[in-house]
């Protein structure tokens, strides 16, 4: 389009546009490297350039935080209320699940006991059962037990706690105004486009505003997780109601529903199904925050992970608080997605499901209240407990005495021959070469305005300052979503071709993204130790399953009588694959790389704890240091890139797809 | 068996269904109703209140219905029938008004359908109209007698009342053993008659019913059809039956519109309709029914000589399939006597044969 406006203005030029800017770039990153004398300004942001925009930040907080007043209360009394509500309403599942209720202080005080591990173990197998037969039960059973034998119960019931509180109001929240957007669709556009925007900002991005304004603690950690893992609910809902058969709509306005019946008689029940996945959802990414909301004080066994990471020997209990989570979460995940597959059904069977979900209750509430005459049925003693931390530090030294050096060779390998030549090359690389590299692509695939406002993004991060730590974040992400695309393209190929392998690989996705992504750090640093290459792993780790994913399914998308043409054309296998299959399947595939890229951003802060120095690591100080300003700017920098990669992904996907006519 | 008695000879085939007197006052009516889709169509409307179909489609608009007029009387079992996409669904949510009319007018009962607020269309629909839809449109999760009940849970009426209500009405459809079911355990036929009491549990006087048998397979289909027409015979309800199957709209109706493109092309009994087509389309419509079960021994018969030697005596209501043995059984043609026993014509065995024979004219 733009290439056409150009000739168009300048008619007696012959030379395409694209060369010209082809050869803009080329020169825009040649001529530093070239001329180092006159153009070092181009290759290093002078430092007198940096708009202290940190600082702006940081007064801007600071304005919110004190001085910003909505005339009837200020924005501080806002936060409060906020925090003060989310606090007590978090005392209900504490008491419950974690601390139960003390009378007074002094000892011998009248202590209502929380509800008994027996009876929550108990509760746990038999809705499992119910939910889903033996397997289901046997999974609880095993899950729970773990928790509570290896002595992580207590932890673990603070982080249910939070976890429950944190589901209901994401689930709450997220239908509320799912249907807010499904009923007045002048804000549904609004409403999509905060989801777009949220979805592509990691998580570290509203970390640090959100301790400033709320403070250190276990409200903080819950907003945050509330912030990631409601906008999928609101997605959910909306689309589910859309969904909903039109002739249902129309049985309710035939009825003489008001459209308050419409609503929670017809609608509502009609799209359980949809709801209930999105439940799971929220669930799921809920666990996922378990530690990075016990980076702002959430406290739990997120908080046990993190230490153990902090502690030099503390890996062994670090191995069994992340089992924990683990644990937590694949039980969990299970006993929610198996709600969603149970359906209604009549006579008999329902009276078994009524007659098991009332055991469940009845044995939930018969231990607890055993429990005030038998104190171990509250607090499992701590001889009946056992710990595998000293076997783990034994595996640790194991592992150090007899892999150390193949891992460590590994290890020397990668950081001498990739990693320290890439980031080398990344953080000198000319920044001016750089805005004219992401100028030349954005322009090429969206015209000069779209370019220009990729460059804005980009260029972010060489004026806040932060080019150095900007460019680290960059090298680790890059060199990860090569390595995970190059690992899932194959995996996800071979699923295509075989029903066995597509179950088997379906089965390890769903078990990788069951793991919050801490979990990865902690055998990946017992191997590689501290630094790049641990992160590299842990982030390939988490990053591959949309490779594999996207690719399988983009694969399996190929219409049969497409791959018939080209077998009836001569091709060889490879032949169709490449002129044919990979085609047709390149723009699932880079969405696929595109969600890649997204998961390596948000994994970023939590590979900033195995040593690197970049972005992530910038908001983990400012944490520490309650520097809000830094924090945030760094946040905005990782929100700039994922948006950056997201829109560029996606206008590639949006005009190869019209090219193909699909 | 010659000329010993003038009652009409006991029919063969039983007799289909009562047709509503052809004097009944009517109960809904709709005059030059209009449904256009598309950007600023009242407006158009407004501004050319007979647009051509050219003229709709140069103004980017597309009409589902155009200048429909009808009055459907207290009682008759009235059937709507064209090919998909004829604007037949849409014609019934505009007299109901579940898609707003873009012009035209809906009386019901003397009363204007479309000047009613909300509260009052809300009232109307929950005392006076059912709907039967044609995927069923049952709510998954509630039992049969949920499903039946609900219309009653909507009114507000309390659990137990409802509930009775609910029960009587499954009983009717003869689904009294599976009232505790889900509809995801009931097969299509079932779930079709949970959708028929529910859209009666409220006793409605207007009933709608949006091919209602279409997604049934033809022996279920015919099964329905049957239960339809003695659920009726008891409850005498004005009823507007959607169909694209004109043999299902011969059994049923007593009186049938052709739609084609949104325009009514023509309203008649089955027997007018085939009689005298008003255009090739509904000609199409009629060709491959049987003639014999359209029309009436009235219809086709010859006047008779006065004085003629006539065979056995058949009643002109009933149709040429139901006399045919009688009239093949005889020598001489039968003789063709109304209501009253007046005798209004004959019918010889060739008149019979060929109607019997098939569409040929
Ligand atoms: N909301 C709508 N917007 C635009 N066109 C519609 C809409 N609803 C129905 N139509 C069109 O109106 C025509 C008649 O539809 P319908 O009444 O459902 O036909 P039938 O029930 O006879 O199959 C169809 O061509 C359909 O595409
Ligand atoms: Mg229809």
């Amino acid at each position: 389009m733009s290439e056409i406006a150009l000739q168009q203005s300048r008619p007696g030029l012959r030379v395409p546009a694209g060369w010209i800017v082809t050869g803009l770039v080329a020169l825009a990153i040649l001529v530093p490297y070239a001329a180092p004398e006159t153009f070092g300004w181009a290759k290093t942001y002078p430092a007198r350039w940096i708009v202290p925009i940190s600082d702006w930040l940081k007064a801007f907080l600071y304005w919110l935080a004190r001085d910003l007043s909505f005339g009837l209360f200020t924005f501080k009394d806002m936060t409060r209320f906020v925090s003060g509500l989310f606090g007590y309403a978090l005392d209900v599942p504490k008491a419950l699940f974690s601390s139960g209720i003390t009378f007074g202080d002094e000892p011998g005080a009248f202590h209502i006991p929380r509800l008994s591990w027996a009876g929550i173990i108990a509760a746990v197998t038999i809705w499992s059962y119910m939910l889903g037969g033996l397997r289901l039960a046997v999974l609880g059973f095993v899950g729970f037990g773990y928790i509570l034998v290896f002595g992580q119960w207590d932890s673990a019931m603070v982080t249910l706690s939070q976890v429950i509180l944190a589901v209901l109001t994401g689930v709450g929240g997220g239908i509320a105004l799912g249907i807010l957007a499904f009923r007045l669709p002048r804000l549904e556009g609004a409403v999509v486009a905060a989801l777009d925007f949220m979805q592509t900002i990691p998580t570290f991005a509203y970390l640090v505003p959100l301790v400033f304004l709320v403070g250190v603690g276990p409200v903080s950690g819950m907003l945050a997780t509330i912030l990631y893992a409601m906008p999928p609910m609101v997605r959910v809902t909306m689309m589910a109601l859309k969904r909903v058969p039109p002739e249902l709509d129309e049985l309710a306005r035939m009825t003489g529903c008001i459209p308050r019946q419409t609503l929670w008689k017809v609608l509502i029940p009609s799209a359980r199904d949809d709801l209930l996945v999105g439940v799971n959802q929220v669930i799921m990414l809920t666990l996922n925050m378990i530690i990075i909301a016990a980076m702002i004080g959430a406290g739990g066994l997120g908080f046990d992970v993190l230490n153990a990471l902090r502690q030099a020997n503390g890996l062994g209990k670090g191995l069994e608080a992340g089992l924990a989570v683990v644990a937590l979460a694949i039980v969990l995940d299970r006993m929610s997605r198996a709600m969603v597959e149970l359906r209604p059904v009549h006579g008999a069977e329902a009276r078994r499901r009524r007659y098991l979900v009332g055991a469940g209750f009845a044995l939930l509430i018969g231990f607890t209240l055993l429990s005030f005459a038998i104190p171990a049925l509250e607090q499992l003693p701590a001889e009946l407990r056992i710990s595998t931390g000293n076997m783990w530090s034994d595996v640790v030294s194991w592992v150090n005495i007899h892999l150390f050096s193949t891992a460590d060779a590994l290890r020397t390998f990668l950081l001498i021959y990739i990693l320290v030549p890439m980031k080398t090359f990344m953080v000198g690389f000319p920044w001016v070469g750089l805005l004219a590299l992401v100028w030349g692509g954005a322009w090429s695939l969206g015209g000069w305005r779209f370019a220009t406002g990729m460059t804005a993004l980009m260029a972010f991060i060489p004026v806040a300052g932060l080019w150095e730590r900007g460019m680290t974040t960059v090298y680790l992400c890059s060199i990860s979503v090569v390595i995970a695309t190059l690992i899932g393209l194959p995996l996800g190929f071979l699923g295509s071709r075989s029903e066995r392998m597509h179950n088997a690989l379906g089965a390890m996705c769903d078990t990788l993204q069951t793991l919050p992504s801490f979990v990865y750090l902690l055998p990946v640093v017992m191997l590689f130790r501290i630094g790049d290459v641990s992160a590299l792993v842990a982030i390939v780790l988490y990053a591959m399953v949309p490779a594999i994913r996207y690719t399988d399914h983009g694969l399996r998308r190929v219409p049969p009588s497409l791959q018939e043409a080209g077998t009836m054309a001569g091709c060889t296998g490879t032949q169709r694959l490449a002129k044919v299959e990979l085609p047709y399947a390149m723009p699932e595939i880079m969405l696929g790389v595109n969600q890649v890229i997204m998961m390596a951003l948000s994994m970023l802060v939590v590979s900033s704890f195995v040593g690197t120095n970049d972005l992530g690591k910038q908001i983990q100080v400012a944490i520490s240091q309650a520097d809000p300003g830094k924090g945030l700017s760094a946040g905005l920098a990782i929100a700039f890139l994922g948006i950056l990669a997201d829109r560029m992904i996606g206008r590639w996907v949006a005009a190869r797809r019209t090219r193909m006519g699909l | 068996m010659a000329m010993a008695s003038l009652a009409p000879v006991s029919p063969t085939v039983p007799p289909a269904k009562v047709r509503a007197a052809s004097d009944a006052p009517p109960a809904l009516i709709c005059r030059n109703l209009w449904k256009v889709y598309g950007a600023n169509a009242d407006a158009f409307l407004r501004e050319n209140p007979e647009p051509t179909p050219a003229d709709i489609h140069a103004a980017g608009l597309f009409a589902a219905v155009r200048d429909a007029t009808l009055e459907i009387r207290q009682g008759e079992i009235f059937i709507i029938m064209g090919l998909s996409g004829s604007g037949k669904s849409t014609l019934v949510r505009c007299l109901s008004r579940l898609v707003e009319p873009t012009a035209g007018s809906v009386f019901y009962e003397h009363q204007n359908l479309l000047r009613m607020t909300p509260g009052e269309l809300i009232q109307l629909r929950r005392h006076k109209m059912g709907m039967v839809f044609q995927n069923f449109a049952l709510l998954p999760h509630r039992t049969v007698l949920g499903n039946v009940a609900f219309p009653l849970e909507v009114q507000g009426l309390p659990k137990e009342e409802r509930e009775a209500r609910a029960r009587k009405v499954i009983e009717l459809v003869g689904l009294g053993e599976r009232a505790g079911h889900y509809p995801r355990e009931l097969s299509g036929g079932q779930q079709q008659r949970v959708g028929i009491a529910r859209s009666l549990a409220v006793e409605p006087a207007l009933w709608f019913l949006d091919e209602p048998f279409s997604a049934l397979d033809p022996l279920i289909r015919h099964e329905m059809q049957n239960e339809f027409l003695r659920l009726q015979r008891m409850l005498s309800k004005t009823i507007v039956f959607i169909t694209h199957d004109f043999d299902e709209a011969i059994r049923l109706g007593d009186r049938i519109a052709i739609m084609k493109d949104g325009v009514i092309i023509q309203v008649g009994t089955a027997e007018e309709l085939v009689l005298t087509p008003a255009s090739d389309y509904v000609s199409a419509f009629t060709g491959h029914v049987s003639r014999a079960k359209v029309l009436s021994a009235g219809g086709v018969c010859v006047p008779a000589v006065p004085g003629e030697a006539l065979g056995p005596v058949v009643a002109a209501r009933a149709l040429v399939a139901e006399v045919a043995e009688a009239v093949l059984g005889s020598e001489l043609p039968a003789a063709v006597v109304d209501a009253e026993g007046t005798l209004v014509g004959k019918l010889d065995r060739a008149t019979v044969i060929a109607n019997l024979v098939g569409g040929g004219q």
